[in-house]
């Protein structure tokens, strides 16, 4: 084995019919470079340097400052109530499709997606002809005394919409490749149900599960355009951290917007490790079968 | 009836796992799309079309689907690039590099909208080196085009690379040996190996960049019929409580995406049907 492999780095490295030449790997690598950098890189350095640029005590200040805090608890709250949710949908929906047969299967997993599928300011128009005052539920609503739209319902119910499809999304495929040979082997050993699931199927899933739950929660708690469309910017009431950044840019306080706007960035950065030592740990998993089959071999 | 409606299995729990999946599904999705549609309907064929095809309506158009256009143009180039070089090549930094193309899926908009701008203004870090050339950046059509490139770069990338990882070496060496050079066996051989994923990721762009409202708004400038995509419109009409006419605007937007998703479906199955 190690063999062959040296035999095609040879070729590989060693015919140019092969590979391009030295002069055009160097371009196209520095082409990419100079794309990726001023894309991904640059603008990472400029949020910090733009939060950070009248000192850490105005950084530590703009991020206490009780609108700023309001924000921050209200984003906390979205994405509390909205990733569990959306978990135990992903874990019901990827155990209907993935394990059992049935007709419209793939016009169900498109029903799904739909909310990737739809701008993001729709997302948050449609609660609003729902609940608003306008809307079909408003009358009832307001006679009642209960506030959906301009209010914290509003913006979980959108943050729940926009969601939606994460955790299901990175399990169904998954569950579909590994089959149930597993869990039936469970059950013929005498398993009930809930026991299957736990001990057979959420194992053999965890990291696309975490994978799921990590990427919906960066989304929760980021989300700008659906939760702006129902929240009505009331400060300290209805702001999440995307809205007051927002605000505060508007109102020209660039560095308090830039803070906020950090306090994401470091959010997204850890989405992105997380998924990187996933990604990195699964493919560890998935080479250390062939090899210990080899090895028995 | 579920058990005819499904084919048999000993796994237990399909009528629970199935019957909260609907109902959460209807509750949360299908309802309030369909309460949108409903909306529409009600305010009849005449005065939907008059608000839809409206001057300043068709005026967005034109930005949100041509800046959209050419945001995914330059992704499929320069992704292609981006995953090719990822795959093929080594370099220092690579895996963080790769890590990050992840950056515009994670990074909220709002953010990317308001760190785009500060890089793009005359006084930033980007456009202050534009500017002596004469191109202006933010609060142009162009910044919107920034935008829009910034948010789908991810796609093309992350659609392309896995079809480049698994490509054969063998086939690239059959037709080095059959004398093929290295541009000929490119072009010929490996290239359409990739068309179907690079037309997937163009239509994933696209279709992100086409409903994108956070990172736009504040780079555009937002002028009505000059830098204003058609989502903000719709926020306008809506800060106006004209419901009818946001609606009618949604539900012309929503048409667009289900026949983008279409297509993006039909183009999956093309490739799946390729390789089977």
């Amino acid at each position: 084995m190690e063999l062959i492999t040296a035999t095609i780095g040879n070729s590989r490295s060693g015919t140019g019919a092969l590979t391009e030449p030295r002069w055009v790997r160097l371009v196209l690598i520095s082409g990419a470079l100079l794309f990726l950098g001023v894309f991904l890189i640059l603008p990472l350095i400029v949020v910090f340097t733009e939060a950070l640029k009248k000192g850490v005590e105005v950084y530590i200040e703009s991020v206490r400052e009780p609108d700023a805090a309001a924000a921050i608890r209200l984003t906390l709250i979205a994405a509390v109530i909205a990733v569990p949710l959306n978990l135990i949908f992903g874990v019901a929906a990827a155990w209907a499709i993935a394990k059992f047969q049935f007709p419209g299967k793939s016009f169900l997993i498109t029903l799904i997606d739909l909310p990737f599928s739809v701008s993001p300011v729709i997302s948050g128009l449609i609660f609003v002809l729902l609940f608003g005052l306008q809307g079909w539920l408003g009358p009832w609503l307001s006679e009642h005394d209960i506030k959906i739209i301009f209010a914290v319902p509003g913006i979980v119910l959108a943050t729940i919409f926009v969601t939606f499809p994460f955790v299901a999304r990175e399990l169904i495929p998954l569950m579909q490749s590994q089959g149930s040979e597993e869990e039936e082997a469970a059950r013929t050993l005498g398993a009930g149900g809930w026991q299957t699931l736990w001990r057979v199927t959420l194992p053999n899933v965890k990291w696309g599960l975490l994978y799921g739950v990590i990427l919906c929660n960066a989304r929760a708690m980021g989300e700008f355009g659906a939760v702006s469309v129902v929240s009505g910017h009331i400060r300290g009431y209805t702001n999440t951290i995307p809205l007051h950044a927002e605000i505060l840019y508007n109102e020209y306080n660039s560095t308090a917007a830039f803070a906020m706007a950090s306090l994401l960035t470091i959010l997204t950065l850890v989405t992105i490790a997380l998924k990187a030592f996933i990604d990195w740990k699964s493919q560890i998993e998935v080479r250390q079968v062939p090899e210990q089959a080899l090895a028995e071999a | 009836m579920i058990r005819t409606f499904r084919q048999h299995s000993i796994l237990p729990g399909f009528g629970p796992a199935m019957g909260f999946t609907v109902f959460y599904l209807s509750l949360i999705v299908l309802i309030p799309l369909g309460a949108a549609f409903l909306k529409t309907v009600s305010m009849g064929w005449g005065q939907f079309w008059e608000t839809v095809t409206g001057a300043r309506a068709l005026a967005s158009y034109r930005l949100s689907i041509g800046a959209s256009l050419i945001a995914a143009s330059i992704n499929s180039v320069l992704g292609l690039l981006t995953a090719w070089v990822l795959v093929r090549y080594k370099f220092p930094g690579k895996r963080i590099i790769d890590a990050l193309v992840d950056l515009p899926f994670a990074l909220p908009t709002a953010v990317a909208g308001i760190t785009l701008t500060a890089m793009f203004a005359g006084n930033g870090w980007v456009g202050s080196w534009l500017e002596p050339l004469g191109i202006k950046v933010a609060f142009t059509w162009l910044g919107v085009v920034v935008a829009l490139t910034f948010i789908g770069l991810p796609f093309v990338v992350r659609t392309v690379q896995p079809v480049l990882q698994e490509l054969d070496p063998e086939i690239e060496e059959a037709a080095a040996t059959l004398g093929a050079n290295r541009w000929q066996s490119l072009r010929r051989v490996v290239f359409p190996e990739l068309l179907p994923a690079l037309l997937t990721g163009f239509a994933l762009a696209f279709a992100r960049a086409v409903g994108e409202y956070g990172s736009v708004i504040f780079i555009s400038g937002n002028m009505p019929m000059q830098t204003e995509i058609t989502p903000l419109l719709i926020v306008t009409k809506l800060a106006q409580y004209d419901y009818t006419g946001a609606t009618a605007l949604a539900v012309a937007m929503l048409m667009m995406s289900f026949v983008l998703l279409l297509f993006i479906n039909m183009l999956q199955w093309w490739s799946r049907s390729r390789y089977a």
